[in-house]
C-alpha cells in the first residue's frame, strides 16, 4: 500500500538495456551482473533488497507483499556494481499465481526486460529452516552460483534455536550466511558474495546429490536429513503469537476488539487530527496573505492567492488525516494482524463467492485501489482475481477522505450518537465505509453468480508470527505517503486549480474579470447542469465532478478555487459556502456519488494493464458510474422528502 | 495426487477436521486434486508429518493448523480431504 497513483509501479533505478556492456571504473569492459533474490513468501527478501540497495521496496508482515520484480543497484567496493532483483515469494518453482509466474519467468530468463540472472541469493527463514530448505532443491538445481541466506538470525537466537553454518555450507555445496536483514547483522558476507559474482568468481553449480525436485515428500525428507546432519535446532514456538491469537481469534472478543479499534481510528481521524489540521490551515492562510502583500499585480495576486493557494491548500490540509489512516494500515500490515483479518473474513467472503485471500487486496484498497489491484496477483483462481479487481475501487480509498470530511463537516451536526464515544459525524463516516464495502461484496456476488462463475476455490494462507511494527518502518511509510500526496497536490491538483482559475476569470470585460456567474467555467458548469440537477447538484459541483475524474480529491481544490474567487475565505468558509449552495439532499447525494463512482485515471490504467485489455475497465467504469448516478439520485429524493 | 501410505484396514479414516484444538495427528494422505495437493505439501502438509490443530476463525471455519513450524489456515472442505493415519 505504500505506493499509489503518484508513483506508478516499479520505477526502479533503471539499469542500462540488457546486453549492453558497461565500463567498470577500472576501465575494463564488464557485463552487467544480475542477481535474483529468491525465497519463500515473507522470508525477508524485500527487507534485504532495501538494505542492499537503499531503495524502499514495500515490506510488510504477511505473505504476498511483493507481486512484481524490481531491480536495484548495489554499489560494491572499487566502483563495482551489481543489480539485484527483488522477486515475489514462492514455495516452489512451479507457478500457480501471477506473482509466482513473475519469479519463474525472471529465473528462467523469460522476463522481457531482464536477462537471465547470473547468480541467486536464496533467502530462507532460519526459524523454520527444515521446511524452507525444501525450496533449496529446485533453486540449487538451476545450477547458478547461489548464496544461501538464513534470515531472521535475531529471531532464531531469541527463541533459542541454533544452526551450524559451515556444516550446512558443506552439505549444500554453496556458501551460507546467517543474517538478520532487519538488523543488518551478517550482511558483509552477502557483499562478499556479490563482489565474487561480478568477478565471475562465485562457485558454480553445487556438487551435491539433489532429490527429484517434483517429488515434494522426497525433497522434504532431504531437507530433514540436511537439517539433522548440520545440527539444526529449531527454535521454540513463538509464544507471544499464540497468546495474541488466543485474544484476536477469540470467537466473541476478536471481532469486538476489531470494531472497537476501527471506531477509535475514525474518532481520531475526526477529532485527534483537528489541531494539526487547524495548524496546517492557519499556516496556509497566513502564508497566503503574506504572498498577497508581496504581489502588486491584482490579476496575478488573484491567481496565486485565490487560484493556487486556496485551491491546493484546501486539499493539503487533509494531509494529517490521511497520514493517520496510513499509520493505522501500517500497524495492521507490519504486525501480522492482516493475515488474521483475512482468516476472519473468509467465511463472509465465501458467502459472496470469494475467498479470504481476496480480503487482503480489499483491505489495502482502503489506502489506494492501485496497489490493491496489483495485490490481486496472489489469488490463484483467475475469475476470483478479476472479480476482486472489479470490486476493489468500491473500497473507500484515502482520496475520498478529503471529500467526505469536507461534506460531513459542513452538513452533519457534531452531536453524540451512541453515547460519547461515537459522534454523529463519525457514524456517517463509518456508514460510508460500510456502504462501499457492501457495494463491493454485492457486486462480487453478482459477478460470481453470472459471468465469473467458478467452483469454490480453496483457501490456504500462512499465518505469520506477530512482530512489533518498528517506528522506523512506520515513519518511512508516512514520509513516502506525504511525498506522494504533496506530489499530487503539486501536479494534478495545482494544474487543475490554475485551469479552473483561468476559466473562472475569463472572458475579461473592460480589463476586469467577470462575476463568476458569467465566466467560462460557469458556462461549462451550466452546460452539464441538466444532467446533475436531479442529483441536487449545482453547476459548481458539476465543475468539481468533471475535475474529479482525474483524481477524486481534486473536487475539493476546485471548489476551493471557485469559492476562493467568490471570496469566502478559509476552509470553514468553504464549508459555509457549501451549506448555502447545497441542500442536505444534495450533500448526501454527493457523498453517495463519491462512494460509488470510479473517478480515478490511475485505477483505470492499472485495471487495463492487469486484465490485459480495455474490456474490463470499460465495464467497470460504466457500472460504477451508473450505480453512482442512480443511487445519488435516490439518495437526494429520499432525503429531500424526509428532511 | 494421492500419496497413499499402507495402513491397517479401519472402517473410516479420521481427517483433519476431527482433531480437537491442541490435538495432533499424523498425516496419511491428501485426497485432493493434484495442484492443490502439491501446494499443500509445499506448505508443509507432507504425509508422515505431524499436524496440530490450532485456533479457528470465529464461527469455527477456516481453521489454523500447525504444521512443520508454521501455521496455515485451511477451509473445512480442504481439511476434510486431508486424511490422518
Ligand atoms: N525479526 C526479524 N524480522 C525480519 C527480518 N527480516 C525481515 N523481517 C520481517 O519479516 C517480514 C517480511 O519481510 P519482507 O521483506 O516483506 O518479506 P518478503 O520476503 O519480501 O515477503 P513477500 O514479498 O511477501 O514474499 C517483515 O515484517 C519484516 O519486518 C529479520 O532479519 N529479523
Ligand atoms: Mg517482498
Amino acid at each position: 500500500m505504500g505506493d499509489c497513483h503518484g508513483c506508478p509501479n516499479n520505477i526502479a533505478t533503471l539499469p542500462p538495456p540488457p546486453g549492453l556492456a558497461v565500463a567498470g571504473s577500472n576501465g575494463a569492459i564488464s557485463r552487467r551482473h544480475i542477481v535474483a533474490i529468491v525465497g519463500p513468501p515473507n522470508s525477508g527478501k524485500s527487507t534485504l533488497f532495501n538494505r542492499l540497495t537503499g531503495l524502499r521496496q514495500k515490506v510488510a508482515n504477511f505473505p504476498g507483499v511483493t507481486v512484481e520484480h524490481r531491480m536495484g543497484r548495489v554499489k560494491l567496493e572499487q566502483g563495482r556494481e551489481v543489480f539485484v532483483v527483488d522477486l515475489p515469494g514462492v514455495y516452489s518453482l512451479t507457478p500457480r499465481t501471477e506473482d509466482e509466474r513473475v519469479t519463474h519467468d525472471v529465473l528462467s530468463g523469460q522476463m522481457k526486460d531482464i536477462p537471465r540472472p547470473d547468480a541467486v541469493l536464496l533467502i530462507l527463514d532460519s526459524t523454520n529452516l527444515s521446511r524452507h530448505l525444501v525450496l533449496a532443491a529446485p533453486v540449487l538445481s538451476l545450477g547458478l552460483p547461489t548464496l544461501v541466506i538464513l534470515n531472521m538470525a535475531d529471531d532464531l537466537k531469541n527463541r533459542g534455536g541454533d544452526v551450524n553454518v559451515p556444516e550446512l555450507a558443506m552439505q549444500l555445496g554453496s556458501p551460507v550466511a546467517l543474517v538478520s536483514a532487519a538488523k543488518g547483522t551478517g550482511v558483509e558476507k552477502i557483499f562478499q558474495f556479490l563482489t565474487g559474482a561480478t568477478l565471475g568468481a562465485a562457485p558454480k553449480a553445487p556438487l551435491i546429490q539433489l532429490p527429484v525436485i517434483q517429488d515434494i515428500p522426497k525433497c522434504r525428507a532431504w531437507a530433514t536429513s540436511i537439517g539433522n546432519k548440520t545440527g539444526y535446532h529449531a527454535p521454540a514456538p513463538p509464544l507471544w503469537t499464540r497468546r495474541l491469537d488466543a485474544f484476536f481469534l477469540h470467537p466473541v472478543g476478536g471481532p469486538l476488539v476489531f470494531l472497537f479499534v476501527v471506531a477509535a481510528v475514525f474518532q481520531t481521524i475526526f477529532n485527534g487530527a483537528r489541531p494539526l489540521m487547524d495548524a496546517v490551515q492557519a499556516l496556509i492562510e497566513v502564508s497566503g496573505r503574506w504572498i498577497g502583500y508581496l504581489i502588486p499585480n491584482a490579476a496575478l495576486k488573484s491567481l496565486v492567492v485565490d487560484g493556487i493557494w486556496k485551491g491546493v491548500g484546501s486539499v493539503v490540509i487533509f494531509l494529517p488525516q490521511i497520514l493517520l489512516l496510513f499509520l493505522f494500515i501500517g500497524i495492521l500490515e507490519d504486525s501480522g494482524y492482516l493475515a488474521r483479518a483475512a482468516l476472519i473474513a473468509d467465511r463472509t467472503m465465501a458467502r459472496f463467492g470469494l475467498q479470504g485471500k481476496s480480503f487482503i487486496p480489499l483491505l489495502s484498497a482502503y489506502a489506494c485501489a492501485v496497489p490493491a489491484i496489483m495485490a490481486t496477483r496472489t489469488i490463484e483462481n483467475k475469475r476470483d482475481r478479476i472479480a476482486t479487481i472489479l470490486i476493489a475501487p468500491f473500497m473507500t480509498c484515502s482520496a475520498r477522505l478529503p471529500v467526505y470530511i469536507l461534506i460531513i463537516g459542513a452538513f452533519i451536526p457534531d452531536r453524540h450518537f451512541l453515547g460519547p464515544f461515537m459522534s454523529m459525524r463519525v457514524a456517517v463516516m463509518l456508514g460510508l465505509y460500510v456502504l462501499g464495502f457492501v457495494a463491493a461484496i454485492l457486486t462480487a456476488r453478482l459477478l460470481k453468480s453470472t459471468v465469473l462463475k467458478s467452483g469454490r476455490s480453496s483457501f490456504m494462507l500462512e499465518m505469520p508470527p506477530y512482530r512489533w511494527p518498528t517506528a522506523r518502518s512506520l515513519a518511512l511509510r508516512l514520509v513516502d505517503r506525504s511525498k506522494v500526496f504533496l506530489m499530487r497536490a503539486g501536479t494534478v491538483i495545482l494544474a487543475t486549480a490554475i485551469i479552473i482559475w483561468v476559466l473562472s476569470s475569463l472572458p475579461i470585460h473592460d480589463g476586469k474579470p467577470p462575476a463568476i456567474e458569467h465566466s467560462i467555467a460557469a458556462g461549462i458548469g451550466h452546460f452539464v447542469e441538466p444532467v446533475i440537477k436531479p442529483l441536487g447538484f449545482n453547476w459548481k459541483i458539476g465543475i468539481g465532478l468533471i475535475t474529479s475524474m482525474a483524481a477524486r480529491e481534486t473536487i475539493v481544490s476546485t471548489l476551493g478555487t471557485i469559492y476562493g474567487i467568490q471570496d469566502t475565505g478559509s476552509q470553514h468558509g468553504l464549508q459555509q459556502a457549501l451549506r448555502q449552495d447545497l441542500t442536505l439532499g444534495g450533500a448526501v447525494a454527493l457523498l453517495v456519488f463519491f462512494a460509488f463512482a470510479m473517478q480515478c485515471m490511475s485505477t483505470i490504467a492499472v485495471v487495463r494493464r492487469e486484465t490485459g485489455g480495455w474490456f474490463w475497465p470499460a465495464v467497470q467504469f460504466a457500472y460504477m458510474t451508473g450505480l453512482a448516478y442512480v443511487c445519488a439520485f435516490l439518495a437526494n429524493r429520499i432525503v429531500s422528502i424526509w428532511a | 495426487m494421492q500419496v497413499i501410505f499402507k495402513k491397517g484396514s479401519s472402517k473410516k479414516a479420521k481427517n483433519l477436521t476431527e482433531l480437537k484444538p491442541g490435538e495432533a495427528g499424523v498425516l496419511g494422505k491428501l485426497d485432493l486434486p493434484d495442484d492443490d495437493a502439491q501446494r499443500l505439501m509445499e506448505m508443509g502438509f507432507v504425509p508422515g508429518h505431524s499436524i496440530t490443530r490450532g485456533l479457528s476463525a470465529p464461527g469455527g471455519d477456516p481453521r489454523v493448523f500447525r504444521v512443520d513450524g508454521s501455521e496455515v489456515a485451511l477451509r473445512r472442505e480442504t481439511a476434510l480431504r486431508l486424511i490422518l493415519r
